[in-house]
This record gives structure tokens, sequence and C-alpha cells, in this order.
């Protein structure tokens, strides 16, 4: 299995534990990442919701060159770079008048893209490329004891649900379960992180996250598993500030990758699993007995 | 080819259709360019070929210019064949020397230019002159019709037709799948909007459906093979064992408290799954029959052999009881029948957002309907699945309804049968109840009034579709209950309600095995899977199959004064077809010329209604023009061209071949 | 009509119960679609004998088009399936007489589907707009002149080659 990789600006810095955790799990998995050769910013959220003609211009490059270096499929594990190199890729067919511009863009560098690369999830390639069985016969040590609520966040699911359900997704839950996960049943899945609000409104970005992991506690949680690298960023960091306004509801927030990495027996140190500001350990607790509710696996604070 | 002697002499009639074919076909243009066909003696245009001076023309015409043949240009054969034939016969003519141009459905409503409408339409109506030529005398046969009628479905809809068959003396079998009839109508707690107790109006026409002379009524029974056709059916009935005998059952019930199992065990469908059951039981105190039935799927004696069978002993000499009773097949033969098979209520597990399934607390209406019954499982209070006593209650409506995800129809009994919901949940509770709506719709009479007596009970309602039914709680006054996240599309805002109990309005569907029993009766089904009525306004409970009606939701959605209308509608179509005695078939079968038969028998494995046989004496094929219903697949085979089909001779086929593209070659 | 106001000119048979009432509903519902296509009606898609499609495409039909009820769906029970049959018999014939596949078509639509009426005719009138005229018709009278110059040609030879024979054999001569 070979995909081109695009990596994203996220993987290279707040989320350079996703990279950390998704290269060696996938090549333990033999699938070929061929990182994708003079990437661009893919424009984020920004930059669409400013001008989405240009925006569209800028992420179309990355497939154009994707296209040029003959991937068949790209690989963007960041929510953000995902979502915006498939609507360039919607846009493209959708909207002509600005297909043209494109086009003309493009060519003016030398590009051209006919619209056709698929722009791929690494959930999507795992469930459906990889499938369950193998992931399970990689299995070494297996997640026994731990009670994940899967976090999807929005991007990957809205507007476009390419490969999962919109409201209810659950290729990560079922991804868990094959690790020997237990996935605690939380209905803020695909809610918000709070995005950039947390920074700029953070009476209003932090409660967000305030209910997401208190609701993940509530509900036994002692992971919260993401795919994203804004809502990792966001569920971590800002447990001072919530402690502050509200009460402590501190759980590891950790990427997928990093726990697949666990159970396959590669080492913490190795998946950037000391990245956390909320360090995450498997728990010790013997296999059957539920954690408590309120009580995450929690190591003691380092600061 | 015509080896007529008369001499041929069309009147040919463009019809306007008011502006419905005149906006977009050049009628004039039409009556002009056929008047120039051979064989045309007179063309026109008019306004209203259908109306009683337009079908005056067409006699005052065939008597002074002494016409032999008519072609009528207008809409559909389907819809107003029948009314030129009988106007050609008025004026004198065999009816079938008419021939119809549609014009209409297949033209001018279809096109975007005139000038292309009318040059299909000189086409088309070319067509038809080259064909009339051919056109035979023809004779209707006449074929009578038994005066008994099968009604399949023992709900509401087929329990009013089955009466209104019978009282006017008619011989009826009713046919139910259950094991009482009553249908969805005998869940219902109250009818809105006159909140009358639904059993207290039904289950007297149970029981005269019961008690009926005139009325068969065999339950737990399905119909597994109808074969013939108008006026001559032949059913055969699977009838399911019951383990009870109908005639020794006094239904005092007493079997059920000897059965072996001291409580109720098993789910109760009749309420919902809310209440509990034992392998025998009776559905529910008025079901009709009133005899108890066993479950073998939990009775301990048909599951294992190994019961004490105290239930025999309770029934003592009665002895109706019968734990080796079979399945029986029955075989009926009747001259019309009336599907009235209903519906089955959208399955809110498809929406998982709703939380059915999820969350305890959140009801279909079916289950709200048997929970304020002051016969249900509650006994009438208003008690959730965890045991709390709700503070404040939910309506969801258009679950399964109005939404390009599941259904698209509108299913035009959730708002009304929401609104008396609400009012009976705040009867029966102290409960604030909530309504989230798209649009209320109200449409009957009395039906808005009650929608107003609603709002000044104080019932909420917010008008937005809901997002998410949830227990996630944003503030602690939300914690433990259960959250409708809903854009307020009045206020212009997102709201978090916080309630107790959730009820979804859940749309209703067309049964799972509607396909199979369209199959059945030979009838089609819509796009959204109803059966489909022969015209949506003319002939709304014909199908097209001859002699098979449609009554109630199988049809589509409706409540129950339509449904009650409808069904007295179908009781109607059959009386009248029944007192007539006898319907005229249209004359297009076929039959073999005998001089072109080589005797090759390649059409006798084709007939699917073992109509031809094979004459050994002559070595010719020939075909019983009784059994033959026309479909003309022997003619279209037979390669020596020796079988004839009426109507739809080959003659006549090339002819409107050669016709249509006469035109612009 | 000269080819450069051609318009391609689709001969239809529907089945009486199916697909001429999907058509029917298509015009209620107002379903705007190619004026192109004309219908003839029959009982069943069972009665179309192979004869009609030729003897349409003879006399200068561009494409014909079957309609018939749903497999398992047919009103006299198996018409659609006698009628399947005998169109894969007649699309060899159609083949060995050089007409493209698409000009004639089986469809199977139901009463219910006029939005599939209006599909299908757009679909084959584009495509057959794409393969052009068919010009059975021309194509004959150029075959006929074929014939007659071949005719004459044969009978010049005869003439000079060998002594002419008896008047009565000459014909069965020729066809030989």
């Amino acid at each position: 299995m070979k995909y081109g990789y695009f990596p994203g600006c996220s993987l290279r810095g707040t989320g350079r534990a996703y990279e950390a955790s998704l290269l060696p799990v996938f090549r333990h998995l033999g699938i070929q990442l061929d990182e994708l050769e003079d990437w661009n910013c893919c424009g984020a959220t920004a930059y669409m919701s400013i001008d989405e003609t240009s925006a569209c211009v800028l992420a179309s490059r990355n497939l154009a060159l994707a296209e040029k270096a003959g991937h068949a499929q790209l690989l963007a594990p960041c929510s953000a770079c995902y979502l915006v190199l498939n609507k360039a890729k919607h846009y493209f067919h959708e909207y002509p008048a600005m297909t043209v511009q494109v086009k003309r863009a493009l060519q003016r560098g030398g590009l051209a893209y006919s619209g056709n690369t698929p722009v791929r999830h690494p959930l999507d390639v795992l469930i459906h490329d990889v499938g369950l069985e193998a992931i399970r016969q990689k299995v070494v040590h297996p997640l026994k004891g731990l009670r994940v609520a899967c976090y999807y966040g929005c991007q990957i699911v809205r507007p476009y649900a390419t490969f999962d359900d919109a409201c209810e997704p659950t290729t990560m839950d079922q991804l868990m379960e094959a690790l020997g996960a237990t996935v605690v049943r939380w209905p803020l899945k695909t809610k918000c992180c709070g995005g950039s609000l947390t920074g700029t409104i953070p009476e209003a970005g932090l409660r967000l996250v305030y209910i997401l992991c208190k609701e993940a506690l509530k509900r036994g949680a002692n992971v919260i598993a993401t795919v994203c690298p804004l809502c990792q960023f966001n569920l971590d960091a800002y447990h001072h500030d919530i402690r502050r306004r509200w009460e402590d509801v501190r759980i590891p927030t950790v990427y997928f990758t990093q726990l697949m990495g666990v159970a396959f027996g590669l080492r913490p140190v190795d998946l950037g699993l000391q990245r956390g500001f909320v360090p995450f350990q498997m728990p010790a607790s013997p296999p059957d007995e539920p954690a408590v509710a309120g009580k995450p696996v929690v190591a003691p604070p380092t600061r | 080819m015509a080896t007529h002697c008369e001499e041929i002499r069309i009147g040919f009639y463009v019809c306007h259709c008011g502006h419905n074919i005149a906006a977009m076909v050049d009628c004039e243009a039409v009556a002009r360019y056929a008047r120039k066909l051979p064989g045309v003696v007179v063309s026109r245009d008019y306004r209203y070929m259908c109306s009683d001076p337009g079908q005056e023309l067409i006699r005052q015409d065939v008597r002074e210019h002494r016409l032999n043949r008519i072609v009528v240009a207008a809409c559909s054969p389907l819809l107003h064949e029948h009314t030129f034939r009988t106007a050609t016969e008025r004026a004198g003519l065999n009816p079938f020397h008419c021939q119809m141009v549609n014009i209409r459905e297949h033209n001018s409503w279809v096109a975007t230019r005139k000038q292309d409408a009318t040059r299909k339409a000189k086409s088309l109506a070319q067509a038809a002159i080259h064909r009339v030529r051919f056109h035979k005398a023809l004779q209707v046969q006449r074929v009578s019709i038994r005066p008994e009628v099968l009604v399949v479905g023992g709900g509401i809809a087929g329990i009013h037709a089955a009466l209104t068959l019978a009282n006017a003396g008619k011989k009826v079998f009713l046919v139910e799948r259950e094991a009482t009839i009553g249908g969805h109508m005998a869940k219902f707690d109250k009818t809105f909007p006159t909140l009358d107790c639904s059993a207290c109006i039904l289950t007297p026409k149970m029981s005269a459906v019961r008690s009926h002379p005139n009325i068969t009524l065999w339950t737990l029974a399905e119909v597994t093979q109808v074969e013939g056709f108008i006026g001559n059916y032949r059913v055969k009935v699977r009838r399911s064992p019951r383990y009870v005998l109908e005639d020794a059952c006094v239904g005092c019930l007493e079997c059920i408290d000897a059965c072996v199992y001291r409580s109720p065990k098993f789910p109760d469908a009749f309420n919902e799954g809310l209440g509990k059951r034992k392998p025998i039981y009776i559905p529910f105190p008025q079901a009709t029959p009133k005899v108890v039935l066993i479950d073998p799927a939990t009775c301990l004696n048909l599951k294992t052999g190994k019961c004490k069978q105290t239930c025999l002993e309770a029934c003592g000499e009665r002895q109706a009881i019968q734990f080796n009773q079979q399945e029986r097949l029955e075989e009926i033969e009747v001259g019309t029948i009336i599907v009235a098979t209903g519906f089955k209520t959208f399955d809110p597990r498809r929406q998982p957002l709703y939380g059915y399934g999820t969350y305890p607390n959140v009801y279909t209406s079916l289950e709200i309907e048997r929970l304020v019954n002051a016969s249900g499982p509650t006994g009438g209070e208003v008690v959730a699945r965890d045991g709390r006593k709700p503070r404040a209650i939910g309506i969801i409506h258009c679950v399964g309804s109005r939404d390009r995800k599941t259904n698209v129809w509108c299913s035009r009994v959730c708002c009304m049968y929401s609104l008396k919901l609400a009012h009976l949940l705040k009867e029966h509770s102290e409960a604030e109840v909530y309504n989230f709506y798209i649009d209320i719709r109200a449409p009957g009479k009395g039906y808005e009034e009650f929608y107003n007596k609603l709002l000044d009970d104080g019932v909420h309602f917010i008008r937005g579709r809901v997002g998410e039914v949830t227990d996630w709680a944003m503030t602690p006054e939300e914690e433990g209950r259960l959250v409708i996240r809903v854009e307020d599309t009045l206020a212009g805002c997102v709201r978090r309600i916080p309630v107790d109990m959730v009820v979804l309005a859940t749309g209703l569907e067309p049964q799972p095995d509607a396909q199979a029993v369209r199959r059945l009766f030979n009838m089609s089904c819509g796009g959204d899977g109803w059966f489909l009525e022969r015209h949506p306004k003319l002939a709304p409970v014909n199908t097209f199959a001859d002699g098979v009606y449609l009554a109630g939701c199988c049809q589509g959605p409706k409540d129950i004064p339509d449904t009650v209308a409808q069904a007295g509608a179908a009781a109607a179509e059959v009386l009248s077809l029944i007192d007539k005695g006898y319907v005229e078939q249209e004359p297009n079968t076929a039959y073999v010329r005998d001089e072109d038969c080589s005797g090759c028998k390649s059409c006798i494995p084709l007939c699917p209604y073992n109509a031809i046989t094979f004459a050994e004496d002559r070595q010719k094929a020939t075909i019983n023009e009784t059994l033959c219903k026309g479909c003309g697949t022997c003619v279209a085979s037979c390669p020596s061209g020796s079988i004839v089909q009426r109507l739809f001779e080959d003659d006549e086929v090339f002819a409107e071949i050669e016709g249509m593209l006469a035109y612009d070659a | 009509m000269t080819p450069e106001h051609w318009s391609p000119r689709i001969v239809a048979f529907f089945c009486n119960w199916c697909t001429y009432t999907a058509a029917d509903l298509a015009g209620v519902s107002r379903m705007r679609y190619a004026p192109n296509v004309r219908v003839i009606r029959l009982m069943c898609s069972g009665r179309v004998d192979p004869q009609f499609v030729l003897d349409a495409l003879a006399r200068g039909a561009d494409g014909v088009l079957i309609g018939g009820c749903h497999p398992g769906d047919c009103h006299y029970a198996e018409g659609n399936y006698k009628m399947l049959r005998r169109f894969q018999l007649l699309k060899r014939v159609l083949r060995g007489l050089g007409i493209e596949e698409q000009r004639v078509r089986l469809e199977w639509i139901s009463a219910a589907e006029g939005e599939k009426v209006k599909a299908v005719i757009n679909e084959m009138t584009e495509q057959i707009r794409v393969l052009g005229m068919l010009g059975m018709p021309r194509r004959f009278e150029e075959w006929d002149s074929e014939m007659h110059q071949l005719e004459g040609a044969v009978r010049q030879a005869e003439s000079t080659l060998i002594p002419p024979l008896d008047d009565e054999e000459e014909p069965e001569t020729l066809h030989a």
C-alpha cells in the first residue's frame, strides 16, 4: 500500500505528536507514505473564509503537485488539511467559474490539475484499505482497561461525510475496540472543540472544552482519542484555565495513532506521548474493573 | 392491404382542452393538416371535445357526412377513450371504429416549444388516421361478477368496507394477519380532534364484524395466492394455527391465569412492548374474536413438549386448547377484492440523532398511546421507563416524514395526533409539554380549532426541526435529563430545552411486504412504495388490476375519517359491480387464422393463461377466448403470422408506424 | 426531411400498464423532455413483434424504444420476459445489419416512474443525435439502384458472351 503524504503545518508544529506516531504506526502496518515534494500551506479555515478562490488556488497547488508526482491518492492526516483539500476538489467540480481561475493560476506556475486525486484520511485508510483484521493481528499489548472517548471533531464529518456517518461516526470506535480498548458512549464525538475561540474569546471557547472533558469523565472515560491537531491542543492545553473558571476536568487527550502505537508495542517516547500536557499512561488497574467515573487515570501533574 | 369494400370516411377532431393543449399545440394547424390526409372527410378543432357539445359535434358530423371512422386527438386514452367510444356508439357507429391520439400527457404537457409540439401532434394524428382505416367492428364481451368479496386487512378500513358490503347482503371474507382485527386504531387512546375514546367507537364495529352472518372472519390468516380476473378470482388463504378452537373458546381467560408462567414474562406487542404477556394470551380485552391464542415461540409445551399443561385443566370440558392444531389452507372464490393492508410506523432507530433505543425515556407516539391508555401497561399513569414522573415532555414532529434522508412525504396525521397526545399528556401528568414542529398541518374539520385550544391550554410550540436529543449537560439544571437541541426559527436562536421524556411523532410508511402484496394482487406501487391508485383524482380507490380496490393507509397516509370514507367508496365500487352483475371486457383477445397456422405449437407454452390448445384433428392451434387476457405475446411470436389480436392487429400497428413516420419524412 | 434540419425520430412501443402510464404521469407532472419520441400503445411489451421494430427503422425511424414492466411485475405474468428473449435475438439481427446497438433500446419503466421516462427519452435522443440519421429509406433507394445497375451490367455481359436463351429461363439464371 502506497500513498502520497501531505503533512501540513500542524504536524510540524503543535501536532508533532501526531506525525511522530502516524509514521511509525503506518510503517509497522507496511504502508508506504511518500511525502509530497514542495508542498505548501493548505490555507486552513481562515483563508477559505476570506477569499474562496485564492484559497482554492493555494490548496489546489498541492493537488496538482500530487498528480504531477504520480501519487494515486493523497493522505492528509490533519482535519483542516483534509477538509480544505477536499473542499478545493469539490469546488473544482461544482463551480465552473472558479475552476477556470484555478486552472489559469496553476498554469502560470506550470502546473495542471484534473480534479481526480482522492484525498484520504488515515482513519479511512485504516478501516477501509488496511482493515480491522490486519490491525488486530498487529496488537501485542491490547488496551485492556482503557476507556476511550472517541473524538472526531467537526472537520472530517462536516460538510463532507466522505467515509463515515456525519452525525454518528464509528470508524474510530471500531478501531479502538480492535485495539482492545472499551469505547464509552459519549454523544459529543463531533461537537466543537472551540476552534480558535479558545484564544480569542476564551469564555466561549473554553466552556466547550470544559463540557467535552466533563462529559467524558462523567461517562467513565480515562482518555480522549482525537484525529485533529487543533482539537488535541484545545482539549489538552487549557486545563489550568478551566479549573480556575469551573472545575478540574483533567483527562489526557491523545491522537488515535498514539494509542495504536501503544497497542502495537512501540515505545511511548517514539510515539510522542511525552508531548502531552496531561500525561497519558496505561491504566494499571485489572482490565475488567471499569475506572471510577470522575477519576481519570492521570499521572501526578508535572508542573 | 385494406380489404374493406366500404369507403373509409374519417372524422378528425383536435381538442384544445382549454389551454392545456392549445397553449402548446397549434390545434388549427393540426386540423388543417389532417384535412388533407386520405380518407379524412371532416377535420375540426374544438375547445373541449369531452364536453356534451363536443360529443354532439361527432354525432352531427357522422349524420351529415356519413362518417364511419372517428379519430380524436386529446388527452390520454386511459382517461377518455371510453368517453369517445361511447360518443362514437351513440352516433350510430361501432364504438371500436374510434381511435384516440394522446397529444396532452404525451405532448403538450411535456413539450417546451410550440413548433415541436405541433409537429409531434401532426405526426401522431397521421398515425391514428392511417390506423383507424383498419379498425374492425367489435363486440364487447361480458364477464359475470361473483357476488362474494374478499377484504384483506382488518383495520378500520377493512372493517368498515366489510360491514358496508355485508349490510348490503353480500358475502364477505375478511382476512387478517394478526390474532385480532382492529389494526392500529385499536391501539389508540383517543381520536383527534373530538377526543372520542378510540375503543368506544371501534369495538362495536369489531363485534358487529364477528357476529355478522354475511362475514367470514379469518384471523392469523394471510392471502398466499390470487388467480383469475375480475369477477372470478380464486384465492388461497393460509391460516396459521392459534392452538385454540375459535368455536369452543368462550373467552373466559381462565387458561391464562392457569398458565405455568405465574406472571407475564414476554413483551406484549399490543402494548408496543411496554407491558408483558404470557405464552397463552389475548391481545387486549376487546380483541375480536375474543379467543385466546398460544404463541408457539414462547409456550413451554409447544417448544419443549415438557409442561404440566395447566391451561388444559383450566379449560376443562370445553377442550378448546389444541396443541396439535396445524396450518390450514383455504380456497375461496370471489368476484372482487378490497385491499386494506394499512401501514407501519417509521422506525426511529433509523434516525439515531433522536436517541430512540439509546435513551430509555425516548418514546414513539404509539408507545405513548398505550402509556396514556387506561387499560395500558401503567393504567394510564405517565411514568417513564426509568420510573420517574416527567416534569417536562418534548414532542418532536415529522420523525421520518418531510425529510430527504428518510421519507419525503408528509404523513398527514402526525401534527394532529401530536396535538392530541400533548393534550392527553397534560391531562395525565403535571408536565410542561413542548411541541417541536416544522409547520402545523391542521386541514380538517375542527382541526385548526383544536390547535387553537391547545395554544390556549398552555402547550408550548417551538417552530424548528430538532437537531439532536442528547444527555450531555451544559448547565447543572440539565444534568441527568434529556436535552432537545433545536433552532427556534421564530425566535431566531438555537435553544436547548431540558425534558424528562421525549415523544417521537413517527411518520407512516408502507408495510415492509408491500411489494410482495402488490405482486400478489397484480397492483402497482408508487415510487414511495404506497399502492398506486388508478387515477389520483377520478379513480382513487381503483387499481390497475380490474376488480381490486384500495382502502385506507395502504394507498397513502390518511386519518380515520378519510380512511372510513375511502373504505366506503371502495365498498360502493364493489357493490355497483356486483349489482350490475357483469363487466364489459376490452375485446382485445387473440384468435388463430386456421388457413395460416402451420401447427408448429410454438405459441402454446408462451401463454400464461393456458388459453392456447392444439387441435390434434386439424393439427392447428386454437385460442380459448374466454381465457385469453389480450397481452398479444403469442401474436408477436407466431412464425407464420397466423394469430391476430383484436384492436392490435398487425395491419393496425404497421399503419400506425407508417403514418407516424410519413409526416415530416 | 433534409439532413440539415434533421432531428432524431424515435418510435416507441409502450406497455399499457406501466410505461404508457408512466409517460402519462410524466405529462401530469409537467416534466419537460425531448419531443422526438412518438408512442404506440400496446397492451404488453410481449406484443412487440421484432418486425414492428424493423419496419419502423425501414420507414425512417432513427431509433426504437420499447418500454415494459419491471421483471416480475408484468400485468400478464411474463410477457416482458418473452420480449426480453426476443430482444436478445433482435439485437443480433441488428448487429448483422450494421445498425448501432444504442438505436434500439428496451427499458423497464413502472407506472410510477415518470422521471425515468423523461430521463430515458432525453438520454436516448441525445445518443441518437450523436449517432446521426439512420436513413434506411435512402439506403434502400441506393441499394435498389445498385441492384438495377448490377442487373443491367449482368444483362449486358450475358448478351455479349452467351447466346440469348428462351425468355422464360432468363430470370432463373439471374437469381441462381
